[in-house]
């Protein structure tokens, strides 16, 4: 077992993916000489060379379509966006070309793309670099939408999205990028599938249902509604697309109450999507409504105020007694 | 100008395919060549003034104090954007992009403006800001993250500041666009013809944009004067990973013209955009002015250059400095004397203190803030989660006063 970051799980996955296929290349801005913004990519310029580590230039709807054209010819493209605010350029190639051409195609087409996103707030950053707008993707039929929250799933969740033949979009949880964790560095494969979701801690009282970030604060509700005498289940979702409906049902099924927590606005995102599955799947075992936690209907704000827009320990906690009060 | 080898090696007038070749060997980048042949300047990095048989009739109605000027201009800013850093480092911003070595560029270009005429600025440019007379104060505000823009962009002509590369290009295109539709140019009223700066860097000629904006503002002739600050380098990436050709030589294919001018050379950069503007006002279309200058500093206050490039060029760099050589001038020339400098020094003084007083004495927003003005209408979810967050808030403020 390795301690590492989440930042240097991802780019053990990366490196372990370029050794084992020649065909993976890594497209991004930034992402070469000095190893991404966020470092997620060092040193692999060195080892691998310029061709398979590409300095592309300043343009996200290039680097989208050229990874795009790339895949058509064999390769297997990577490509970082610098900050989640900064794939709206690439917006058009992603839901026009990635997503739809195996559908058109009538599966003579694979796109085995993976398009990195370092999402959410909570860094002090000025606008654009705190966004959550997976539900832009999750909504488009034809991508996967994935997301990490630890150093062990990171490592292995980009290996498996490399290889997975449809597009994904693996979303990394930025202000948890240096964030350590064991990771077994010599095991052959993962320990889950990339489209499963994780129990984490189990509960008999609320189930979380979170993902990216907002699953360490999940965590820590969790370990402080214990001292409260409530039994909190937590559970990763880890990908929003396709969703593990199964896993949040059997939770449902043994606590009754759910709760779903993300950094992106509640209207019309993922957690009105799980909301209304698992309502559907288990109306008679809900003690409560479904309720949500998540931001508000406003674009991201300042900074200075960020805090008071992203679902805290706090929030999480007032989340849960509204569950258990009715 | 000499072409010595390194970064952005630019090719010899005369072959319209000459490319910008990549440097051979990474390690050895000097500091680059100084612009093309054909680039404009007027004052060398020595402060010498050399007479320019084109753009030199655009200086000839400036005065000793508007020289002067350019000078306090610079020195000013520069102190800002110094001061500003500082408070980044102390934890007053959380974050700073700094203009350091970019001075002449904008308060060049930033003076050649008229009053109606509009500009959209990228991120950094806090010289033109100043030029239009913003309140430094605002750019720091935006950059410590109590807001996104606290000036009024019409009591200035000045846009908002825009951190999406490229965007607010096609936006000035559509202002230029509306100053046609009015029948603001070509009218021979200095009052009334306007036109459009668009600010951009040497990163964005690459996004979609940028080159729609060109195509945009081309096909309706449109009263626009795209200022792209070649600063060398988009974070880490050298201009060879951004464009084949010198970005001056790209206008040509558009259908405009294209002028490289020594972005370190404040009388060159005025010359040449006032030529510019005087043009997209009188109704001859768009223009485009790569300012050629260098990002002295790091990127952001994130960002660390010694990564990706090498001391020896910031080095030969120092050596191109916008103020040393104007300062040269205006003392040779007899045009400003010691007590003319000592008094822009410690007015740079005062300002830098002001602005530090001032930013440590910011409020903050009150966090309900954030739900204003997400509609100019009313919008019910909006008011829904506001509701929450109020009674949240009084809920939380209850608990805290229990347990007090
Ligand atoms: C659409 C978009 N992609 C990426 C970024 C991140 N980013 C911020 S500045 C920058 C480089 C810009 O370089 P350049 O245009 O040369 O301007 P400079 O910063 O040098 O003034 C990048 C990649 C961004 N702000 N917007
Ligand atoms: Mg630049």
């Amino acid at each position: 077992m390795t301690k590492l970051t989440i930042a240097k799980a991802i780019n053990a996955g990366l490196r372990r993916a370029m050794e084992r296929d020649p065909k993976v290349v890594l497209c991004g801005e930034d992402i070469g000489t000095l190893g991404g913004v966020f470092r997620v990519t060092e040193h692999l310029q060195k080892d691998f060379g310029e061709d398979r580590v590409r300095d592309t230039p300043l343009a996200e709807s290039g680097i989208m379509g050229t990874a795009i054209g790339l895949a058509l010819r064999g390769y297997r493209p990577v490509v970082e966006i610098q900050f989640d605010g900064f794939v709206y350029p690439a917006f058009d190639q992603i839901v026009s070309q990635l997503a739809k051409l195996h559908h058109r195609s009538q599966g003579r087409v694979k796109l085995p793309v993976v398009v990195r996103i370092p999402m959410g707030g909570g860094i002090g950053a000025v606008e654009h670099h705190s966004e959550s707008n997976e539900a832009y993707f999750a909504h488009t039929a034809g991508l996967k939408v994935v997301f990490c929250s630890n150093p062990e799933d990171a490592y292995w969740m980009v290996q498996q999205a490399i290889e997975s033949d449809d597009p994904v979009i693996l979303y990394e949880p930025k202000r948890r990028y240096h964030e350590k964790g064991e990771v077994d560095l010599d095991a052959q494969s993962a320990p889950r599938d990339l489209f499963g979701a994780h129990v984490l801690r189990e509960g008999t009282d609320v189930t979380l249902a979170c993902y990216g970030p907002m699953v360490k604060t999940c965590l820590d509700a969790a370990t402080a509604a214990e001292d409260e005498g409530h039994s909190l289940e937590v559970i990763d979702l880890r990908s929003i697309s396709p969703l593990d409906i199964d896993t949040l049902t059997a939770s449902v099924a043994k606590t009754g109450r759910m709760v779903v927590v993300h950094e992106a606005a509640t209207f019309l995102g993922v957690g009105a999507e799980v909301a209304a599955q698992v309502t559907e799947r288990c109306f008679y075992q809900l003690e409560a409504p479904v309720l949500r936690v998540g931001g508000y209907n406003v674009p991201y704000p300042a900074s200075k105020v960020e805090e008071d827009y992203l679902p805290d320990l706090d929030r999480v906690l007032a989340g849960v007694d509204r569950s258990l009060a009715y | 100008m000499s072409s010595d080898s390194g970064v952005a090696v630019t090719p010899e007038v005369g072959d319209p395919f000459a490319r910008v070749v990549p440097p051979p060997d990474p390690d050895r980048r000097p500091g680059g060549s100084y612009g093309s042949p054909e680039m404009i300047q007027i004052l060398t990095p020595e402060g010498e003034f050399i007479e320019h048989p084109q753009y030199g009739r655009f200086l000839e109605d400036l005065t000793d104090d508007d020289l002067r000027g350019f000078y306090r201009d610079q020195v000013l800013i520069r102190r800002l954007d110094t001061e500003a850093t500082a408070l980044q480092r102390q934890g007053q911003l959380g974050l700073w992009a700094s203009m350091l070595g970019q001075e002449a560029a904008q308060v060049g270009c930033g003076r050649a403006m008229r009053p109606q005429d509009y500009a959209f600025p990228g991120y950094r440019e806090h010289g033109v800001a100043w030029c239009r007379g913003v309140d430094p104060l605002e750019l720091v505000a935006l950059f410590r993250g109590t807001n996104k823009g606290g000036w009024d962009p019409a009591e200035h002509n000045f846009h908002l500041f825009t951190i999406v590369i490229g965007n607010q290009v096609l936006l000035a295109t559509g202002y230029a666009m509306g100053i046609l539709l009015d029948g603001d140019v070509g009218t021979d009223d200095p009052e009334r013809d306007t036109a459009v700066m668009a600010f951009f860097g040497d990163g964005a000629t690459a996004q979609g944009d940028v080159n729609e904006s060109f195509v945009f503002a081309a096909v309706h002739n449109a009263p626009i004067v795209f200022f792209c600050q070649n600063n060398q380098w988009a974070i880490s990436e050298p201009n060879w990973r951004q464009t084949a050709i010198p970005l001056y030589k790209r206008a040509s294919g558009f259908g405009f013209p294209g002028v490289q001018v020594d972005g370190n050379d404040v009388l060159a950069t005025y010359a040449v955009t006032r030529a510019m503007l005087e043009r997209a006002r009188s109704g001859e279309g768009p223009a485009f002015i790569e300012a050629f200058t260098y990002r002295m500093g790091a990127h952001t206050t994130s960002d660390d250059p010694t990564k990706y490039r090498v001391s020896a060029e910031v080095e030969v760099w120092k050596h191109r400095d916008p103020i040393a050589r104007l300062k040269v001038y205006l003392s040779r020339s007899g045009k400003a004397d010691s007590a003319f400098f000592a008094d822009v020094e410690a007015e740079a003084d005062a300002l830098a203190e002001k602005l530090r007083r001032e930013t440590h004495a910011m409020p903050d927003p009150t966090p309900e803030s954030m739900f204003d003005h997400a509609y100019s209408e009313p919008h019910a979810q909006v008011d829904r989660d506001r509701a929450e967050f109020r009674a949240y808030q009084e809920a939380f403020a209850d608990v805290e006063g229990e347990q007090a």
